[in-house]
């Protein structure tokens, strides 16, 4: 049949044997198999379905080239889409094949590849057209794909990335890689050695060599001691797989079954990549059984698996023979068939030409030459000759060369701090390897044997092949696809890949682009190196979605902010919610009855609430007053010391930004409180405009937000709670009037008492230094216990504030409000100098009387106008908006419902009934000024 | 991920920064026409090559000038 | 020859070797002049030709591109067609894309893979509620496809969506266009490409603008490498390139260019089944035809033109893609890149006259261009025929950043920039 177990392999441990389910087949192995060597040696042969046509399909390579066999993997986690040859075989696993219905063995779907002469590469653009694509698109759908998502399923862990320096990466550890590293971290430099597969050695795994008198095997073992003993850092299942900005390049560190992100920056780099062997073009070569010769080699020797018991291995490149050699000695019946002629190679028997066809379906039953001759053969390996890995080389902006010689693209000049060597430089010999290796970091290289070898073959598709000759295993893309791209004007190598799908599937064409290339070049009558090549993108091998993430998830991700008081709060019984970046108290005890009951208390008495978001921006220096001049659209010069304001500040496109209170601390010294959510942009508003504008000596500007715990005490009974703490500070009105604020003493330490509302009721901004906070609090709760003071949650302010009529930007204000729309116009004809968006608020549009406007609605009605409804214009032929409702709630205190909004013209239309529309259901409310509880300002001085 | 030479703590991983604009605008006086103020506040060069930026480093707040690549995204000279 | 797209014609060419298809569209000597010209061969670009001869039957007509066609944006963006913007503006200039997208694969006998699965922006605290119940009632005021889904519905929805008691952004609710849509991107330029081809627009690619060719203050052609090009009128639609032609052209734009990154998983069996936003997290997410799960995400604000994705963003990106999937834990990053995107000041396009006389703006469209090219392709095609605005593309003038008309998207969901 196929694939055995034999004696021999390097790489597993025969005292350990596993077991594993593939597909309903109980399959077992030894430690150190891969799940692709351990189905090989079970005589598994079909492993998957090809994507489009849903042929049978077999193990192709041995490493990440792997284009066919992809699988779903349950364990512990459930991993869909992995491949068979890089995955570890463990006890225990689940595996099942992909695209296959039921399982790969017993497709059902297998039928669509009789019809495959009317499924070319891009038929669904020609057809699906009547009568709707909408009706096709399902089915369609459900066959795409090839793993499968288990909801529910752990995936791939969250490993925490990592950040590293070094001197010296090198990338391979093969042997050019391997020595380069060695000469370096003997010669003093700080080296880091990776290697996406478990063991180091590149070809040296299972090619033999002769490499300073020692064989492969020996050289590398020792030169792996050196280089710990020098202190380079060897890591192993760790790919490279992107070259990123300043030479930072991504590696995906095996961790378990996942990966852990290293986030690398050397100094410089060395690709030591190696080079992906190539197969050849005839007939069905997609067949079960249609191998590598590399990756046969591989399974022989790592693993004590013999692929194939008659085996032929066609030619174009030396690299074959040893395969050939290696199989033959282990029992197989081999033939060598010599697209270069045969030249007498010994004691195989060789046949001159090229395979034209490959019969059999689930399995190779044998093969045709182009000469006619035929053989019975259960397996057909392929040295197609190497083409370098030059994936990183070129996303790091090198641009790759065409060589004639090899066949192949080489790298050309090297893009800074970055060089390759070895396989991938196109040095396919191992002396030659080495010598590059050496060259590359001014060492010397070992002595390796000559080894005369016959030139390798270039061999391509062809045009008018006959049969159908695979270029892209994954995406089911043939030679006939490419011929018919080309005919169709796909001449573009871009146009091509995404015409045909030729390597975009998850191999990303690394057996498939040159052949699809050279293919085009020759059909298009254009040379290879004209043809040119597509983008490499990264990542040079999927990496998991979870390494990239990191570690952040849950509350990691944009985390929010909690305040010093969060215990007291979570005591005291509050539901906690995000509002502006921090976590805050909602209400305290049961919505919604908690809500309306707190906001009415808050009036009838006095009510305590937590402000300490609210930013505290300190700016001081001579010229302090004249920067906050310019930076705001209020004066604020004028601002006494001791006192208060309210303050706009706006973009240079005259939106406002935000608001807040600016406090004159002295002549030279101001404190910007700013809203909560906007201190970062605040800050660095302030300090882009103050490096712009004044020197350094002349204005400084300090954030102390996190440093202030600000706790308000608002309501009738207001006063007589901040008196009970003997601050010392003196709390009548003619002391501390409306918008002034003091210093008083408190727990051994300054408080600031700032008579500021939000609530529009007589108000006090107690701020102290965090760490007192608790204090602070507790001796407000006391003192508030006998005026029946409630706790305040951000629902029930939020009644207040717009019972109050006021705004909060970002709620009330959009990207486009400008500080006239809110009714504060004064600044613009008051104040003489220029200031940040003034020359905006000269433009027409700023003027227009009928722009939107901020104004108050009462609904008609008990019921809340529901925020984000919009006011009706229905004086046209169909509704416009002419604005919406940006705040809506329940006054208790009035017993009514109360709403803000925007509105076109809003000033100008106060008493006006409009129609407001909600998910398509109108209802009536009438305009009205935006302080709907004390226009007068009584409230604030009440009490 | 890129790497900037702040003038201040030395070179630093770019999500330390913010752009801040297209250097060497001058703002123009209030008595400007609405299309001159149009060009200040909206009009940019946005340079296809070596460009000429306004940085900031969060993290200690210094604003630089800064001569960059936006196509090969190589890092140039640093003005403070 | 076999010019037209049918399952039958499928057939008959399957029977004989698929020998008879014709070129999808042809590759002529360009002329010494043309009536008009389109500079940007992308799918705005070949639209605009496709709509000039067809709707206004002007034919002699080049679209010049440096690269290879459809080979910017219009390769690289995560194909989501929706209309669910603020202003009345914006929702004309939209929906007009999104009813011509719904017609489309037949006008242009080219299966454009048009598929009307909906797009769902989530809501993820009570002020995204109330920020979603604004779009949706305004949407419906202008007439668009909107409705708002409670959580419930947005779960049966997206079955894959977190739910769980510790996730970071539960869901409130959506504001959900039944008519949102995806599309296969390369196929849309390729289809105006080939229904352009045979009117008879010349389509010229490997054609790059050395100059612009000016005489008496006017527009009058430009210099490529293949020569002179000479025409009555000029269209640009070049996207992230805009600004160095119009350097070119003498004057700027209030555009910058910026990196926009995309990425795909392993392709899998169907699993979400509508284009879903979420504004918190700056990710927006689909599952293609082909089975891969397409990621976009936040703009990273440095200029550049790289068109390569970096780590942070990505990073960042997924992180909150995993949060709000954490089925997608099983999968794989297979492919990450990028593209140039022209953003403006207010997230609205610019069309209309450039300052230089002859020379039509199509441009600014920033992260959102891809939805809007039959849209695009129609109002510049009219600009080309009549030298002046039609009334959908009248309010995206240039002249709106100079007299503070901003249509500002960005604006409506409360930031001020």
């Amino acid at each position: 049949m196929s694939g055995q177990r034999i004696p021999g392999g390097t790489e597993i441990d025969r005292s350990r044997a596993i077991h594993f389910d593939f597909d309903g087949q109980r399959i077992a192995g030894f430690a150190g198999d891969t799940i692709a060597s351990a189905l090989i040696a079970a005589g598994v042969s079909v492993v998957g379905r090809s994507f489009k046509y849903h042929r049978p399909r077999g193990i192709w390579g041995w490493g990440p080239e792997e284009p066919n066999a992809i699988v779903d993997v349950t364990g512990d986690s459930h991993r869909p889409n992995c491949r068979a040859t890089l995955e570890p075989a463990r006890d225990g696993l689940t595996v099942r094949s992909v695209n296959g219905w039921p399982d790969a063995a017993r497709d059902r779907l297998a039928v669509i590849d009789r019809f495959a002469r009317f499924l070319p590469a891009g038929f669904y653009y020609k057809t699906f057209l009547w009568p709707n694509w909408r009706l096709f698109e399902p089915g369609i759908r459900a066959m795409a794909g090839l793993g499968r998502v288990r909801p529910g399923s752990a995936g791939f862990a969250a490993q925490a990335p990592e950040d590293a320096r070094c001197d010296l990466l090198v990338v391979g550890a093969g042997p050019a890689g391997v020595l380069a590293a060695l000469t370096a971290a003997e010669a003093g430099r700080d080296v880091v050695l990776v290697e996406q597969a478990p063991h180091a050695g590149g070809s040296l795994r299972l090619r033999q060599a002769q490499i300073d008198g020692m064989d492969g095997a020996a050289w590398l073992r020792a030169a792996l001691a050196r280089l710990a003993a020098a202190g380079a850092r060897v890591w192993l299942r760790t790919c490279a797989f992107g070259v990123y900005d300043h030479g930072l390049v991504g590696l995906a560190q095996g961790v378990g079954d996942g990966a852990r992100l290293v986030r690398l920056r050397p100094r410089q780099t060395i690709l030591a990549t190696g080079a992906i062997e190539r197969g050849l073009p005839f007939a069905n070569n997609d067949r079960p059984g249609v191998m590598s010769a590399e990756a046969a080699l591989a399974y022989l020797r790592l693993q004590g698996v013999l692929v194939g018991r008659r085996v032929a291995v066609a030619l174009a490149s030396d690299a074959g023979l040893e395969p050939a050699q290696a199989l033959a000695a282990a029992g197989a019946e081999v033939t060598l068939i010599d697209a270069r002629g045969a030249a007498g190679q010994g004691a195989l028997p060789c046949l001159s030409g090229r395979i034209a066809a490959v019969q059999g379906r689930d399995r190779v039953r044998g093969v045709t030459l182009d000469s006619g001759a035929s053989l019975a053969v259960d397996t057909v390996l392929l040295a197609g000759g190497h083409t370098p890995s030059l994936h990183l080389y070129a996303q790091a902006g090198g641009k790759p060369v065409w060589d004639d010689r090899l066949g192949a693209f080489v790298p050309g000049h090297d893009p800074e701090g970055l060089s390759v060597i070895g396989a991938a430089a196109g040095h396919l010999a191992l002396r030659a390897a080495l010598t590059s290796a050496a060259a590359a970091v001014q060492g010397t290289a070992p002595g390796v044997p000559d080894a005369p070898h016959r030139p390798s073959l270039a061999v391509w598709p062809q045009p008018g092949m006959k049969g159908r000759v695979w270029v892209d295993l994954q995406n089911d893309v043939t030679a006939k696809d490419v011929e018919l791209a080309a005919r169709e004007g796909f001449a573009s190598v871009e146009h091509l890949k995404r015409y045909t799908t030729l390597g975009m599937a998850t191999d990303q064409g690394k057996t498939s682009n040159l052949a699809g290339l050279a293919l085009l070049a020759e059909v298009t009558g254009r040379s290879i190196p004209d043809t040119g090549t597509t983008t490499f993108r990264p990542p040079f091998v999927p990496v998991p979605l979870a390494t990239l993430a990191g570690l952040r998830a849950g509350p990691l991700v944009n985390p929010l902010r909690r305040l010093a008081l969060e215990g007291e709060h979570r005591a005291a019984g509050a539901t906690l919610r995000e509002a502006g970046g921090w976590l805050r108290p909602a209400f305290y005890g049961a919505a919604p009855e908690a809500i309306q009951s707190e906001a009415l208390q808050a009036r009838l008495t006095v009510a305590l609430a937590d402000a300490s978001p609210l930013g505290k921006i300190e700016i001081f220096g001579p010229d302090a007053a004249a920067f906050l001049d310019f930076v705001h659209y209020n004066t604020v010069s004028t601002l006494s010391p001791g006192r208060c304001r309210y303050v706009f500040v706006l973009t240079e496109g005259g939106i406002l930004y935000d608001d807040g209170v600016l406090l004159r601390q002295g002549e030279e010294h101001f404190i910007l409180s700013c809203s909560s959510s906007h201190v970062a942009g605040m800050h660095a508003h302030l300090e882009a405009w103050r490096q712009d504008q004044f020197p350094q000596a002349r204005v400084m500007i300090h954030d102390t937000t996190p440093h202030w715990a600000t706790l308000t005490v608002s309501g009738p009974k207001s006063r007589a709670v901040v008196a009970a703490l003997a601050s010392g500070l003196a709390l009548d009105d003619g002391a501390l009037p409306h918008m002034a604020f003091g210093w008083g003493w408190f727990a051994g330490t300054d408080l600031r008492v700032a008579r500021v509302s939000f609530t529009g009721d007589r108000s006090y901004e107690l701020s102290i230094r965090a760490d007192r906070a608790r204090a602070l609090w507790l001796a407000l709760r006391e003192a508030g216990a006998p005026q029946d003071m409630t706790l305040l949650g951000g629902e029930a302010l939020m009644i207040l504030r717009v019972e109050k009529g006021y705004p909060i930007v970002g709620i009330d204000t959009d990207g486009a409000t400008l500080p006239m729309d809110m009714g504060m116009s004064a600044p613009l004809t008051r104040k003489r100098a220029d200031f940040i968006g003034r020359r905006s608020l000269m433009l027409d549009e700023a003027q227009r009387p009928d722009r939107p406007q901020f104004v108050g609605l009462a609904a008609e009605g008990a019921v809340p106008l529901p925020t984000g409804a919009h006011v009706l214009d229905l004086s046209g032929p169909a509704p416009r908006s002419d604005g919406f409702v940006t705040s809506s709630r329940f006054s208790p205190f009035l017993r009514r419902p109360v709403a803000l909004a925007q509105l076109r013209g809003g000033a100008g239309r106060l008493g006006e009934r409009v129609v407001v529309q909600h998910m398509g259901q109108r209802m009536g409310a009438v305009i009205v000024a935006p302080d709907q509880i004390d226009p007068e300002g009584g409230r604030l001085n009440a009490g | 991920m890129q790497s900037f030479p702040c003038p201040f703590c030395g070179p630093r991983p770019e999500t330390e920064f913010r752009h801040d604009g297209e250097a060497g605008k001058l703002r123009p006086a209030l008595s400007c026409t609405d299309s001159e103020w149009s060009l200040y506040l909206r009009a940019r060069t946005a340079a296809r090559g070596p460009s000429r930026e306004i940085w900031t480093h969060l993290p200690c707040m210094e604003t630089f000038v800064l001569q960059r690549d936006t196509l090969s995204h190589r890092v140039g000279e640093v003005a403070p | 020859m076999a010019r037209h797209y049918s399952a039958l014609a499928l057939v008959r060419e399957g029977l004989t070797g698929h020998k008879g298809w014709a070129r999808a569209w042809e590759a002529p000597e360009p002329r010494r002049r043309y009536d008009v010209l389109v500079i940007g061969g992308g799918g705005h670009g070949l639209a605009t030709a496709y709509y000039l001869a067809r709707n206004h039957g002007i034919t002699n007509v080049a679209v010049i591109e440096r690269g290879w066609l459809g080979g910017g944006n219009t390769g690289r963006n995560t194909t989501a067609i929706r209309s669910n913007y603020f202003y009345p503006e914006s929702a004309a200039l939209y929906d007009l894309g999104l009813r011509l997208y719904e017609g489309l694969s037949r006008e242009l006998n080219y299966n454009l893979m048009v598929s009307q699965r909906g797009n769902l922006q989530l809501a993820h605290s009570l002020h995204d509620v109330d920020m979603g119940a604004r779009l949706v009632n305004a949407m419906q005021i202008n007439g668009i496809d909107a409705r708002w889904l409670g959580p419930d519905e947005v779960h049966t929805l997206v079955p894959i969506l977190n739910r769980g008691p510790a996730a970071r952004y539960r869901v409130h609710g959506g504001i959900f266009q039944p008519r949102g849509a995806t599309a296969r991107h390369d196929a849309v330029a390729w289809g105006y490409a080939r229904a352009a081809s045979r009117l008879g627009v010349h389509i010229l690619q490997g054609c790059a603008v050395q100059e612009f060719l000016i005489e008496g203050g006017r527009c009058v052609g430009v210099r490529t490498p293949l020569g002179e090009i000479r025409a009555d009128r000029v269209g640009m639609a070049v996207a992230g390139a805009s600004p160095a032609l119009a350097a070119m052209a003498g004057f700027r734009l209030p555009i910058s260019s910026y990196t926009l990154q995309a990425c795909v998983s392993e392709p899998v069996k169907p699993v979400l089944n509508t284009t879903l936003i979420s504004p918190p997290l700056g990710t927006y997410v689909s599952q293609s035809g082909k089975g891969e799960i397409v990621i976009g995400g936040a703009l990273d604000r440095v200029p550049s033109y790289a068109q390569r994705g970096n780590l942070p963003v990505l990073s960042q990106v997924l992180s909150g893609l995993l949060e709000m999937f954490p089925d997608f834990r099983q999968l794989r990053l297979m492919r990450q890149w990028g593209g140039t995107v022209d953003v403006t000041p207010d997230s609205s396009p610019i069309l209309g006259p450039s300052p230089l006389p002859g020379l039509f703006l199509n441009c600014g469209w920033g992260t959102g261009g891809f939805k809007a090219i039959p849209a695009g392709g129609t109002l510049l095609a009219h600009l080309l025929a009549h030298g002046s605005h039609h009334p959908i593309s009248r309010p995206f003038d240039l002249d709106r950043f100079t007299t503070g008309r901003l249509i500002d998207e960005g604006a409506a969901a409360g930031i001020a920039h």
